[in-house]
């Protein structure tokens, strides 16, 4: 994809994890040599359990941490020869807690007119009527201009912050899990929402999100993260249909069971999630994988093109002992 | 697309976060006498010239020792005389003066000193952090009597030198306090957000952190104001602090001291406005704290 408005390239980010008082220090590797490119307009939705490191990802892409080894590219050009505003104009987030992501002590007009405060676009009527028109287009009424956070709802804190997000027209959006924190009556809203501004505005998303469900509504590419590394990646429509990798088939028949959304999708990954600070050998996913072998705990994976996508699993790999046949 | 049925743009609007302080400052006694006790000690000291009936220097050697008015004095002399003929309560009204300014700006430099370092540590991390976690150490080692003793010992008691010696060792707990505070504060998305909208350091620390953080920075205040009042009168006791003829609370409670038995109202009096300011200012900080912690999620 010659076109990628937002591109990773081999993206790492270790931490340095401390462990007890006096305890050694021990490299956590967050996110893993992720490649990943977003067409324009396009929809990739990133799934994966808790703790996995999709959080981390978007940190990185916004800038707010930056990359152990690999590079992160804006439209063709290195994240870190931007200057801020260039980003801030060009990628903006919203965050999964409404009730963390707006400052307590600002009114709303104030929370919304920010950017155009920091970067002195237009005067203070213009600034103004930019908010007004914002407000407009979440869904807000007038009148809340002058509030303050603490007194609206979860569903319209949401609101606000993806007010603040758009005020400067920025042409990445990138959703950390949106929704999960809202009741589910204004679940659906809030994704309806994003999908109207996504075709209003021309937005290109990267949806982050634990549940498959949800990013089936609003994705048109799904990339699935397992302990740091994007494990399958592929259209939304084929990955549903044709899930590759043990894991994701395992994330699909949580979603796909008669109670959907009820806790963590546990149904056929019975042992718990590794450890990132200790990951296991080979293949990360080995220990919970009903295919593995001793093949999967000695080598990892390498990445696979299929139709339309990538996998990372010896049983897609023509060049591996284990490759099936039929895995797909 | 805004839409009336849609229940989330329904007519629903609580009290402003202004409306719901000033109820919560209204519906708190301690508080509302914490602030007029301060207030009106600040009045008197500001209004000392006015309000004292006679020069607090002024001795006179006939009526020395004149008790108060309730112990069998006159009104002329309605706090009686201390042991040089000065009037008492004038005394007492300018003493207001020099402990409330020593309190004022000690606890303004140490607030200062301490909420640099705290803000900066907690924002910043990593090195900064561990340089400023390593002078608070190095500050709390420090006996605080000890070393103001010592250096007012060296440079000799004035005014000035107690202000600057409590204002340069009071800073550990704004440090402390606003290191913790910070360091919760910038954990909050919206400083994320406001550093991915491109926002600069300076005005992420001045207009995200600091309003959240300024409740913990007024109780702090307070409670060094207090200490700083108490050090000075027990500097000014030991014969350290504000040197005589100064009219200092501390001061007057030394000087009371050698007739303690005979006269204990020489001591009782100033001890007992001392008294009364440090739990005011005390009544004052816990109430700012109450009022002014973070509202509950809706
Ligand atoms: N600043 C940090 N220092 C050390 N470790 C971190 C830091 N931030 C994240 N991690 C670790 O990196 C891993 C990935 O965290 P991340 O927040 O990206 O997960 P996530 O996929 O977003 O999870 P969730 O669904 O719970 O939000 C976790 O193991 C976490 O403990
Ligand atoms: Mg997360």
């Amino acid at each position: 994809m010659t076109d990628a408005i937002l591109k990773l390239d081999r993206v790492r980010k270790t931490y340095t994890i401390k462990q007890g008082l006096f305890g050694e220090r021990k490299p956590l590797t967050a996110v893993n040599d992720v490649t990943l490119s977003l067409g324009k307009g396009e929809v990739l939705g990133l799934v994966g359990e808790s703790g996995c490191g999709k959080s981390t990802l978007a940190k990185l892409l916004l800038g707010l941490e930056t990359p152990s080894s690999g590079e992160v590219l804006v439209e063709g050009r290195a994240l870190h020869d931007l200057d801020r505003s260039a980003l801030a104009s060009r990628l903006q987030p919203i965050f999964q807690d409404p009730y963390s992501s707006l400052n307590p002590r600002k009114s709303i007009y104030d929370i919304v007119s920010l950017p155009l405060r920091v970067h002195r676009i237009g005067d203070a009527k213009s600034q103004e009527k930019a908010v007004r028109e914002m407000l407009d287009v979440v869904g807000l009424p007038q009148r809340v201009i002058n509030s303050y956070p603490s007194q609206m709802s979860g569903g319209q804190r949401q609101r606000v912050a993806i007010a603040r997000a758009l005020v400067m027209r920025p042409e990445i959006v990138i959703c950390d899990e949106p929704t999960s924190a809202l009741d589910v009556s204004v679940q659906s809203q809030i994704l309806n929402l994003l999908g109207d501004l996504r075709r209003e505005f021309g937005l290109t998303y990267l949806f982050i999100s634990h549940d498959l469900a949800v990013v089936e509504h609003l994705a048109t590419r799904v990339a699935v993260m397992y302990l740091g590394r994007v494990v399958e990646e592929a259209p939304v429509a084929d990955l549903f249909e044709r899930p590759g990798h043990p894991y994701t088939r395992a994330l699909l028949s949580s979603v796909l069971t008669p109670e959907p959304g009820l806790g963590v999708p546990e149904t056929s990954l019975g042992t718990a999630y590794p450890n990132p600070i200790d990951p296991p050998s080979g293949c990360a996913f080995h220990p919970r994988c009903p295919h593995a072998t001793d093949h999967c705990a000695a080598v990892a994976p390498r990445p696979v093109e299929t139709q339309g996508g990538r996998v990372e699993c010896h049983l897609h790999d023509p060049d591996s002992p284990m490759f099936a046949k039929d895995a797909a | 697309m805004t839409d009336a049925t849609d229940p989330l743009t329904r007519e629903w609007q609580g009290p402003t976060p202004r409306d719901m302080l000033v109820a919560k400052v209204k519906g708190h006694t301690g508080l509302l006498i914490g602030v007029g006790i301060v207030g009106l000690l600040t009045f008197v000291a500001i209004l000392a010239p006015v309000l004292a009936p006679h020069d607090p220097y002024a001795q006179s050697l006939m009526t020395r020792m004149e008790p108060p008015v309730f112990l069998g004095g006159t009104w002329e002399h309605p706090l009686g005389t201390d042991h040089l003929g000065r009037d008492y309560l004038s005394r007492l009204i300018y003493g207001a003066r020099v402990s409330l300014l020593i309190g004022a700006v000690a606890a303004l430099i140490s607030g200062l000193i301490g909420t640099a370092m705290g803000v900066a540590a907690g924002y910043f991390g990593g090195k900064v952090d561990m340089v400023v976690t390593f002078l608070i150490n190095v500050r709390l080692a420090m006996p605080v009597v000890l070393v103001a003793l010592a250096v007012v010992a060296i440079l000799g008691g004035s005014l000035t030198v107690v202000i600057c010696v409590l204002g340069l060792l009071l800073w550990d707990r704004f440090a402390v306090v606003m290191r913790a505070s910070t360091l919760q504060v910038s954990r909050r998305d919206y400083v994320a957000a406001a550093r991915s909208i491109g926002a600069s350091t300076p005005r992420i620390v001045l207009t995200e952190i600091m309003p959240n953080i300024f409740n913990n920075l007024i109780v702090v205040i307070t409670l060094e104001m207090a200490h700083a009042i108490l050090l000075e009168a027990a500097l000014s006791f030991l014969g350290l602090g504000v040197q005589p003829p100064t009219p200092s609370w501390g001061l007057m409670v030394s000087e009371g001291k050698n007739m303690m038995l005979f006269e204990p109202w020489l001591v009782l009096i100033p001890g007992a406005v001392l008294f009364l300011l440090v739990l005011a200012i005390n009544l004052m900080g816990d109430g700012l704290r109450d009022v002014t912690a973070p509202e509950n999620r809706s």
